[in-house]
């Protein structure tokens, strides 16, 4: 099925069936590989993206069901918050493997988006959704706070 | 594998390879004769100055380090080319890391003689190798530069990728005298700076950050399931619902049918699904009807061989280590203890599941994955597809975790992926991926385990030791077999147990090995992953049933493990030790263990939870030698610690009938960031050989975790997970 899809600003047509997750259309069919597969679920948060702005999880959205509302991906990710949070992650030497952090950086960026200064509780609740097999929670965490508090200043 | 036994390992490797071991500084023309010579081209890559395999500086300064072992996030790339940098005394911010090609005489891991990683031997074997390759490429830079101002070579100093010759105030940086640089001879022994003059070894101010934390925020590293080329195919492979069956039958009309699969073929582990995308080959193979011949699947549960395994460790095993007379003295002893530990399997996980893509015309084939043992995996493509190992490029890719899993003694990913390119003919790219279900339910965990443990006490003292473990073995079957499983003896299910830090007169560890048809894998700290919780459980239940503190009672055994004692009471100093508690509501526990020439102790403080003991605070002392990079060896310790306390916690894959009960992470638990206990490091000075941190910071936390949980009055946790424990 022929479709018209709106992906980091640009109408793009994508000929895939109405029910392949999002996930798969973004990284198959449109070559945008900075969003990542750990489950298929909804249950590990690397393939988070940004719907109409909201963070949602590609791997479970069927693209017949996003109908006219604008995706954003790693790739396409912008603005103050995204620019923090990126330069707090290299600051800390967040990554290790690297592979869930297209995720967190979403799930980070649309959580100060939301909320200035947010609370450890506050990044309890916006990031349990991402599993990072390493671990790498701790300076995730720290990562976070040093992004708000950059954005303060 | 583990560091203790790679002096044997390497043995046996470079007979299987013999011929091929070439010194690392080859001179231009043996270079060009050797059959190394197309992936020495290839490593240098049109550069300027490629002095050795190791190194290439371009006319723009860039120096390229090529990182014989794979990323995959405990920090090869960043600390090898921090040792080529320091001897260079190149400007780090000019420095990059790729990964070498495969090619086992350049590049084999000096601990096993083959090309690969693991053990956490990176930094240890590549320590003097990396530094010297530096040394050398500085030597001809300077020998260069001196030539062209007509100045002694001693006369010139080298300083953040610039030389400078005092006398004639004459400067230039590396780029300028690449080309030149080539055309020197290479030295055979230049020398390597004394420790006290490092300018970026041990560097802990920031400034040596690491070379890949960019790209990985941003996304656009790249990664093997990332791959995509014109033609390519996207394959998945229905498994068997247990191990050890095999394909009897199959009815694939309606997987052909779904939009978007191209074929289905039958593989030796399975049937493979071919597809323009991975999602109609997901969808694919739910579609295919397949029946399994199951007479020689393996249809035990969990529960059945936790008996069998129980029954025997009633039964002495072979011996792996004894002093003294540890049945006599338990017969005589004032007190007898004995605990029992049951050990699940368990998956590693990785972030990134298993995928591999490769081309193949029939003649040549190149194949790009995270492989974590190139010399085997690079050998068991051409195998199967019947070339010779230099008709096969293979190229290491980043990969998104491991943990042991990319490491097959069996190559068995390598070869369903040459398999399944076979399958379906030359001239067709494929890109194999195994799903989240594929990974947790695959098999190749890390074994189950029981420790039935035995203590005799006497005047308040330890006086007898006894540890039965019964486990599958690892290496069975493998390459490393002959070498690293001695007298029925596999080293990997008793390191951390058959020698223990505590002196103890009479002690006997003995093992039973079984046969299981799970197929079975190391687990990111491999033995250490069950004895360590077992001996330091046990110790901790010994010393509270004679009285003794936790810490000042394991440092009074310690007299002969000083590095252990000297970690110990670092971490006890870090947390203000004051004993155990509890104290409002939280308690101490501790352990320390010695895995891969690695000291850890660690400290945990937990509380009983709703559903769970909670881990809330976590210090740590590291002694690895000289601490190559502070910061990454800090980020091993947290990310170690938070990957011990969820397989602690969480971690089990229970088998019914032989079918793996979980599937993803839904059903496989795994710590989340709210999980994640606060993280507190101190790196232990020391001027040893440095080694390795990927694994050691996780044997400690699980003991030190249960340790706590008993002192909460939860009782001894004796079968993981420990949220079982207490449920
Ligand atoms: S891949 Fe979507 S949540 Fe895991
Ligand atoms: S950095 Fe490896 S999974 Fe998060």
């Amino acid at each position: 099925m022929a479709l018209a899809i709106k992906v980091n600003g640009t109408i793009q047509s994508v000929d895939v069936d109405n029910d392949a997750p999002l996930l798969w259309v973004l990284r198959d069919a449109l070559g945008l590989a900075g969003t990542k597969f750990g489950c298929g679920v909804a249950q590990c948060g690397a393939c988070t993206v940004f719907v109409d702005g909201k963070p949602m999880r590609s791997c479970t959205l069927p693209i017949s069901a996003l109908g006219t509302r604008e995706v954003t991906t790693i790739e396409g990710v912008s603005g103050r918050e995204a620019e923090a949070v990126q330069q707090a992650w290299i600051a800390r030497d967040v990554p290790q493997c690297g592979y869930c952090q297209s995720g967190q950086v979403m799930s980070a960026v649309a959580l100060l988006k939301q909320v200035k200064k947010p609370s450890d509780r506050d990044i309890d609740l916006a990031m349990n959704g991402n599993v990072c097999r390493c671990a790498t929670y701790v300076r995730i965490r720290a990562a976070i706070h040093d992004a708000a508090r950059a954005l303060e200043g | 594998m583990t560091t203790h036994d790679v002096a044997l390992s390497r043995r046996a490797m470079l007979k299987g390879a013999a011929g091929l071991v070439i010194g690392l500084y080859l001179p231009e023309k043996a270079r060009a004769q050797s059959g190394a010579a197309h992936a020495f081209r290839r490593a240098a890559g049109g550069a300027d100055f490629a002095p050795n395999a190791f190194i290439r500086i371009g006319a723009d300064d860039t120096v390229t380090v090529l990182i014989k072992h794979i990323e995959f996030g405990q920090g090869p790339f960043t600390g090898l080319a921090t040792l080529v940098a320091e001897e260079l005394d190149a400007d780090w911010s000019k420095v990059r890391a790729e990964h070498a090609p495969s090619n086992t005489d350049f590049y084999k891991n000096l601990a096993f003689g083959v090309q690969g990683t693991g053990g956490s031997t990176a930094i240890a074997n590549s320590y003097d190798q990396m530094r010297k390759a530096g040394a050398t490429a500085r030597a001809m830079l300077v020998a260069a530069a001196a030539q062209s101002w007509g100045v002694p070579a001693r006369e010139i100093t080298v300083e953040r990728g610039v030389l400078r010759h005092t006398g004639t105030g004459r400067e230039g940086r590396f780029g300028q005298f690449a080309e030149a640089a080539a055309r020197q001879p290479v030295p055979s022994d230049p020398p390597l700076k004394d420790p006290s003059v490092f300018r970026l070894i041990g560097r802990d101010d920031g400034s040596v950050k690491k070379l890949d934390s960019a790209a990985k925020s941003n996304g656009t590293a790249q990664f093997t399931i990332d791959m995509s080329e014109p033609g390519m195919l996207t394959v998945v492979v229905a498994h068997p619902p247990r191990f050890g069956a095999r394909v009897a039958s199959f009815d694939a009309s309606a997987a052909r049918a779904v939009q978007g699969v191209v074929d289905v073929k039958q593989v030796p582990t399975g049937v493979a699904v071919y597809a323009n995308g991975t999602w109609p080959a997901i969808k694919g193979r739910e579609q295919l009807r397949i029946s399994w011949d199951e007479s020689a699947a393996e249809k035990r549960s969990s529960d059945q061989l936790i008996e069998e395994y129980r029954a025997l460790a009633r039964r002495p095993g072979r011996i792996a280590g004894a002093h003294g007379d540890a049945i006599t003295t338990l017969a005589r002893a004032e007190r007898t203890i004995e605990a029992e530990y049951v050990f699940p399997y368990l998956a590693h996980a990785p972030m990134e599941p298993l995928d591999g893509f490769l081309r193949w015309d029939g003649q040549r084939a190149h194949a790009r994955f995270g492989s974590q043992l190139q010399t085997l995996d690079h050998q068991a493509i051409a195998t199967v597809l019947g070339l010779k190992p230099e008709q096969v490029e293979l190229e290491t890719m980043l990969a998104g975790g491991s943990f042991g899993r990319r490491a097959q003694q069996t190559s068995h990913l390598a070869a369903e992926l040459a398999e399944v390119a076979k399958a379906i003919g030359p001239g067709r790219p494929v890109k194999l991926v195994w799903t989240r279900e594929d990974d947790i339910r695959g098999g190749y965990y890390r074994p189950l385990i029981v420790h039935r443990m035995r203590g005799g006490l006497r005047d308040g003292k330890i006086v007898a030791w006894t540890d039965t473990v019964v486990s599958q073995s690892i290496l069975k079957g493998s390459p490393f077999e002959a070498v690293m499983a001695k007298g029925g003896i596999d080293a990997t299910s008793v390191e951390g147990a058959k020698e223990i830090p505590y002196d103890i007169a009479d002690f006997r560890c003995d093992l039973h090995t079984t046969d299981v048809g799970v197929p079975v894998l190391w687990w990111r700290s491999v033995g250490h992953t069950h004895t360590g919780y077992a001996v330091e459980c046990f110790v901790d239940e010994l010393l509270q049933a004679t009285g003794q503190d936790p810490v000042a009672g394991r440092l009074a055994m310690m007299g002969k493990a000083p590095r252990e004692a000297g970690v110990l009471r670092a971490v006890a100093e870090l947390a203000q030790w004051s004993g155990p508690g509890p104290v409002n509501g939280r308690a101490r526990g501790v352990a320390v263990v010695k895995s891969f020439d690695s000291y850890v102790a660690q400290i945990a403080e937990v509380s009983a939870g709703d559903d769970g003991p909670r881990v809330h605070k976590v210090w740590c002392a590291v002694d690895c030698g000289v601490p190559v990079n502070p910061d990454v060896i800090r980020a091993q310790m947290e990310g170690g610690i938070g990957f011990g306390v969820g397989a602690a916690l969480y971690g089990e894959v229970a088998l019914d009938e032989g079918r793996p009960v979980p599937a993803n992470f839904d059903t496989y638990r795994v710590l989340r960031i709210h999980e994640m206990p606060q993280v507190e490091v101190r790196v232990v000075n020391s001027t040893e050989k440095p080694t390795g941190v990927g694994e050691p910071g996780v044997p400690p936390i699980g003991p030190a975790v249960a340790n706590a949980m008993a002192r909460l009055g939860l009782g001894r946790p004796r079968r993981l997970p420990l949220v079982r424990a207490v449920a």
